[in-house]
C-alpha cells in the first residue's frame, strides 16, 4: 500500500443567481461573471477534479428551472458534479440526482431539520450527501449567511458526520472573496473533529493559499481566482505540484 | 452498440448514459428485464445505498435478469455500488444479500477518511480514476487495486469497477471505450 488517501482535489465553484455565475465578496456585492454551462464545460475540459454548483437565491419557481440548467451542465461534464442551494428535502435531491448531479449539498434545510441528513444518506448513500457549513467568527450561519444559528462550526460538523454526511463543505464568510487566504484555523479545527473529507472554501488568492488549505483539508473550492481567467486552473495545478502538493497530473 | 443501463431508483444514471453515448454507444436507462437481456452490454451503475438499490432492482425483476444474463455470457459492467451488489453480500445497511456474480463480500473501508472520495491511482494499469465509496470489495476475483482497495474485479462475462469511469475525465472515457 503506497498511500492511503486519494489526491488533493481542486474544485471550481459556480455560484449561480438567475441563471448566471456570480461572484461577490463576503457574500455581498454580487456581479455576473459568466454562463454556467460554458464555464462548467471549460472547467471539466481543463482538468478540474470536480465541479460545484450553488444556487444562491433559489426560490420555488427557480428550483424548477434549475433542474433544466443542472441537466444542461451535467451533460457537458466528465467529472463529478455537486449541486446545492435551496435543497429542501428528499424530492429536491432526487430531482437533482436524476438531472445528472452526483452529490447534493445541503445547508439551511438540515440546520432547520438535522434528521434530513440521515434520510438523504439512507436513500442516496453518504458519499452523495455534502453538508455545507457557512461560518462567521467560528459560528454557523444559515440562509446564505444572513441568519445566526446557535451552532459552533466544529460541533455542527461533528453532528452532521454522525447523522450520515459524506463530506463537509466549509466556507468561511470572513475570508470569502477576500483573496487573503483560507481560514486555516477554522478548517484545521473542523477537519480534526471529523473523519469524513473536508472541502475548504473562501479566501483563495494564490497557489500558496491553496497549498496551505490542502495541508489541512482534502479539497479546495476555487471561485474568485478562476472565473476571470479559467486557464488559471492549469497554471495553479502546476504551481501546486511544484510546491509538492499531491494534486492530480492532468495531461 | 445497444447498452442498457439499469435504473433501479433514485440516483444519477444520466452521467453514465451521457458518457457512453459520447463514445458512440446507443445507451439508455431501463427498468425492463427484457431490454436488459437483449442489450449488447448491460450496466449496473453506482448510485444510491445498497438496500435501496437492491430492493429497487428486485421490484422490477432486474436481479434475476442480470443473473441470467451473466450466466449466459452476456457482457455486463458494474460501477461502484454496482460492483458491490454483484458480490455475494455487502455489510452496508446492516447486511444486504448481493447478486452473487462475483465471489466475496463488500466491507466498510477502514483506512483514511471515509467516504473515500477523490482521484487515485489504479495498479497495475497506472491511470488515475475518481472514487467515491464507503464500502469496498473483498474478492478473489480482483484484477486491479488502488491504495490496497479492490479497484476492478472480473468473473465470466461480468466486470466490476470501484471507480467511476464516467466521472474520470479522459482516462475514464478511454476505460469505458474498451468496454464497447
Amino acid at each position: 500500500m503506497v498511500g492511503t488517501m486519494p489526491l488533493a482535489r481542486l474544485i471550481p465553484c459556480l455560484d449561480v443567481a438567475r441563471g448566471r455565475v456570480v461572484k461577490g465578496v463576503r457574500f455581498r456585492g454580487l456581479r455576473a461573471v459568466g454562463d454556467p454551462v460554458e464555464m462548467g464545460a471549460a472547467y471539466s475540459d481543463a482538468g478540474a477534479d470536480e465541479l460545484v454548483f450553488l444556487d444562491i437565491e433559489a426560490t420555488l419557481e427557480q428550483r424548477r428551472s434549475r433542474i433544466d440548467l443542472v441537466a444542461r451542465i451535467a451533460d457537458r461534464l466528465a467529472i463529478p458534479f455537486t449541486v446545492g442551494g435551496g435543497v429542501r428535502g428528499l424530492a429536491d435531491a432526487r430531482d437533482l440526482l436524476r438531472a445528472g448531479a452526483d452529490k447534493i449539498s445541503v445547508n439551511t434545510a438540515v440546520l432547520e431539520r438535522p434528521g434530513l441528513i440521515g434520510e438523504l444518506a439512507a436513500e442516496v448513500g453518504s458519499q452523495a450527501v455534502v453538508v455545507a457549513i457557512d461560518a462567521a467568527g467560528g459560528k454557523v450561519v444559515s440562509r446564505a449567511g444572513t441568519r445566526r444559528t446557535p451552532w459552533d462550526a466544529v460541533e455542527w460538523a461533528r453532528e452532521a458526520e454522525e447523522r450520515g454526511a459524506g463530506e463537509i463543505l466549509l466556507t468561511s464568510i470572513d475570508a470569502d472573496g477576500t483573496r487573503r487566504g483560507y481560514d486555516l484555523a477554522l478548517t484545521r479545527a473542523v477537519a480534526g473533529a471529523v473523519t469524513i473529507p473536508v472541502i475548504a472554501s473562501g479566501g483563495a488568492g494564490g497557489a500558496r493559499h491553496v497549498a496551505e488549505a490542502l495541508g489541512v483539508a482534502q479539497a479546495a473550492l476555487l471561485a474568485s481566482i478562476l472565473h476571470e481567467n479559467p486557464d488559471r486552473l492549469t497554471s495553479l495545478r502546476g504551481e501546486l505540484l511544484a510546491l509538492g502538493v499531491p494534486v492530480r497530473h492532468v495531461a | 452498440m445497444k447498452v442498457a443501463v439499469c435504473d433501479y431508483g433514485a440516483g444519477n444514471v444520466r452521467s453514465v448514459i451521457v458518457a457512453l453515448n459520447r463514445l458512440g454507444a446507443d445507451a439508455s436507462s431501463t427498468q425492463d428485464p427484457v431490454e436488459l437481456t437483449d442489450a449488447d452490454l448491460a450496466v449496473l451503475p453506482g448510485v444510491g445505498s445498497a438496500r435501496a438499490a437492491m430492493s429497487g432492482m428486485k421490484a422490477h425483476g432486474l436481479d434475476e435478469a442480470l443473473r441470467s444474463r451473466v450466466a449466459a455470457g452476456g457482457p455486463t459492467l458494474g460501477i461502484c455500488l454496482g460492483l458491490q451488489l454483484a458480490l455475494e453480500e455487502t455489510e452496508e445497511d446492516g447486511g444486504v444479500v448481493g447478486l452473487g456474480l462475483l465471489p466475496g463480500r463488500a466491507t466498510r473501508v477502514s483506512v483514511g477518511r471515509v467516504p473515500r472520495i477523490g482521484w487515485a491511482r489504479v495498479e497495475p494499469e497506472g491511470a488515475v480514476y475518481y472514487f467515491a465509496h464507503s464500502y469496498a470489495a473483498q474478492t478473489s476475483a480482483a484484477v486491479a487495486t488502488s491504495e490496497g482497495i479492490v479497484a476492478e474485479a472480473r468473473a465470466g462475462s461480468f466486470v466490476g469497477v470501484q471507480f467511476h469511469p464516467e466521472k474520470s475525465g479522459s482516462a475514464g472515457a478511454q476505460w469505458l471505450g474498451r468496454c464497447l
